[in-house]
C-alpha cells in the first residue's frame, strides 16, 4: 500500500517537473481570474513560481516544507496588505489543483490519477495554512494600527525648556494609560526635563483605575528626579475624586494647563511678566 | 391609593470586556443627562457605574448591568443593578472598608460608590455571586 502510494507520488512529481511551464502558466491564469486585474501578472507569476519550486523541493526533502510554509506566509502577508480576502488568497493556492488536473487528464494513467489524489490532499493542507496565516497577518496589521493610533492620540509636547506636558483626552483605559505613562517618562529622559504636566481637562471621569494610573506615573517620574503637576481638574471631577476618597497626597494640582505652566516656570526660576492665567472651561462629556 | 409607576428599564447590558465597561458608562451618562442630573451628579453616577462595572469584570469575570429609571413621588432617579455569578464576597464589611483590596487596587471602588450614590445595597453569597444595586435621585 505504502509502496503503491510512493509510486503514485513519484509519478505526479515527474509530471510536475516535466510540465512546469504549462502547469505554472495555467496556475497563474486561474489564480488571477477573481482578482480583476488587481495584481500585476508578473508579480503573481514570480510568487507562484517560487512556491512551485519550493513545493517540488519539499517532496524530495522533508526540510523543504518549512521553506514552502515561509513562502506561503509571505504570500498571505502581501495579499492581506493589498486588501485581498482570505478566500481569494487560499483560492490562489487551490488553483494549483485545477492546473495540475488538466495535465493528469491528458496523461490518463491510473498512477497519475492516484497520485493526483495524494497531491490534492497536500494542496488542501497548504491552502488551509495560507488561510490561517492570512488571518494571523491581518490581526497583526490591526494590532499595529491600534498601537499607532494609541501613539498618535497621546502627544507629549515640550512646553518650555525643561517642561513637558501631556494632554489626556477621552476615556483612559489601561492600555492607553500604559502608553501615556511610558511615553511621558521617555520624553522626560529624551529632553532632560524636570517638570511634567499631566493635563486631564479632556478626561470625562476619573475613577479609581484612572487615579491609580495617574499616581503611578507621578511616582515613576519622581523616581527619575522629575516633578509632576496634574492640571485641568474640573469642579465635577474634583467633587467626585473627593467623594470616592482618592487622595493625591502632596502631588501638585492646578486648575488649568496655564496655571501649571506658570507654576513650573516659577519653580525653575523663570520670571514671567504680566502673566495672568486664564481659566479655560472645556467640556468633554462623552464618558 | 395611587400606584407608583413601574420602573422603566432603559438598558440591559452584558459586561464581558473593557469595551463593554465603557459602553455601560456611556449609557449611564446618557440616561443621567435625560433625567436632568447636574454635571456634578452625572459625573458621580458615571464614576460609580465605572467602578461597579469594572468590579463585575475584574473580580467576577463578567456579569450584567441593568439601568432603570425609577420614580418616588415627584422625584425621578436612576437605578443601576450589577449582577454576576462570580465567587461572591465572603466579608462584605471588609470589602466596604476604604483602602481594602483583594488585588492591587486602591480599594475605594465599592466604598466610594456607596458615597457617590444615594442608595447602595450589596448582596453577595460566597460561591453564588454578587448583586450591587445603587440609586441616585434628582434634586
Ligand atoms: N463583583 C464582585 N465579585 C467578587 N468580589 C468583589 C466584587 N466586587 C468587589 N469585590 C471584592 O471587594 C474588594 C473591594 O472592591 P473595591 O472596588 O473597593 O476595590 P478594588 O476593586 O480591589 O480596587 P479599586 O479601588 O481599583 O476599585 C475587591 O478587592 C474584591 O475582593
Ligand atoms: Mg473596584
Amino acid at each position: 500500500m505504502a509502496v503503491q502510494e510512493n509510486i503514485s507520488r513519484r509519478h505526479v512529481e515527474a509530471l510536475l517537473r516535466d510540465n512546469e511551464d504549462g502547469i505554472l502558466g495555467r496556475w497563474v491564469q486561474i489564480s488571477n481570474e477573481p482578482l480583476r486585474g488587481r495584481a500585476v501578472e508578473n508579480d503573481t507569476r514570480k510568487e507562484l513560481q517560487e512556491i512551485y519550486h519550493a513545493f517540488l523541493r519539499s517532496m524530495e526533502d522533508p526540510d523543504g516544507a518549512s521553506e514552502l510554509r515561509g513562502l506561503l506566509s509571505d504570500l498571505s502577508r502581501s495579499r492581506a496588505r493589498q486588501g485581498f480576502t482570505p478566500s481569494e488568497t487560499a483560492m490562489a493556492v487551490f488553483g494549483l489543483k485545477e492546473a495540475v488536473y488538466e495535465f493528469v487528464e491528458t496523461d490518463g494513467g491510473e498512477e497519475a490519477l492516484r497520485g493526483f489524489i495524494w497531491l490534492s490532499r497536500t494542496i488542501d493542507g497548504l491552502g488551509l495554512y495560507t488561510f490561517e496565516s492570512f488571518t494571523a497577518a491581518r490581526e497583526k496589521i490591526i494590532t499595529d494600527q491600534t498601537e499607532q493610533l494609541l501613539e498618535l492620540s497621546t502627544p507629549v509636547v515640550k512646553l518650555w525648556e525643561g517642561i513637558v506636558a501631556v494632554p489626556l483626552v477621552g476615556t483612559l483605559d489601561s492600555a492607553r494609560t500604559q502608553v501615556v505613562m511610558e511615553k511621558l517618562l521617555q520624553t522626560l529622559v529624551d529632553t532632560g526635563s524636570e517638570y511634567a504636566v499631566i493635563d486631564i481637562t479632556g478626561v470625562p471621569a476619573v475613577d479609581t483605575q484612572v487615579a491609580q494610573h495617574l499616581l503611578k506615573t507621578v511616582m515613576a517620574a519622581r523616581l527619575m528626579g522629575a516633578n509632576c503637576v496634574i492640571s485641568g481638574i474640573r469642579p465635577q471631577i474634583a467633587h467626585t475624586i473627593v467623594t470616592l476618597g482618592i487622595e493625591f497626597g502632596d502631588i501638585v494640582t492646578k486648575a488649568t494647563l496655564a496655571d501649571a505652566l506658570s507654576y513650573a516656570l516659577r519653580q525653575s526660576g523663570v520670571q514671567v511678566a504680566g502673566m495672568r492665567p486664564g481659566r479655560a472651561a472645556v467640556r468633554a462629556e462623552e464618558a | 391609593m395611587s400606584h407608583p409607576p413601574a420602573p422603566r428599564t432603559v438598558e440591559e447590558l452584558t459586561i464581558t470586556s473593557n469595551d463593554e465597561v465603557v459602553t455601560v458608562r456611556q449609557k449611564v451618562r446618557a440616561t443621567a443627562i435625560e433625567l436632568g442630573f447636574s454635571l456634578v451628579d452625572q459625573t458621580k453616577v458615571v464614576t460609580a457605574a465605572s467602578e461597579l462595572a469594572r468590579n463585575t469584570l475584574v473580580h467576577a469575570g463578567g456579569g450584567q448591568a441593568n439601568i432603570t429609571i425609577v420614580q418616588n413621588g415627584a422625584r425621578r432617579g436612576i437605578r443601576l443593578v450589577f449582577s454576576d455569578n462570580g465567587p461572591g464576597i465572603p466579608d462584605r464589611q471588609l470589602a466596604l472598608t476604604d483602602g481594602w483590596s483583594s488585588g492591587g487596587g486602591l480599594g475605594l471602588g465599592l466604598s466610594g460608590s456607596r458615597r457617590l450614590m444615594d442608595e447602595f445595597v450589596l448582596e453577595s453569597e460566597p460561591g453564588r455571586g454578587t448583586v450591587v444595586t445603587v440609586t441616585k435621585w434628582t434634586r
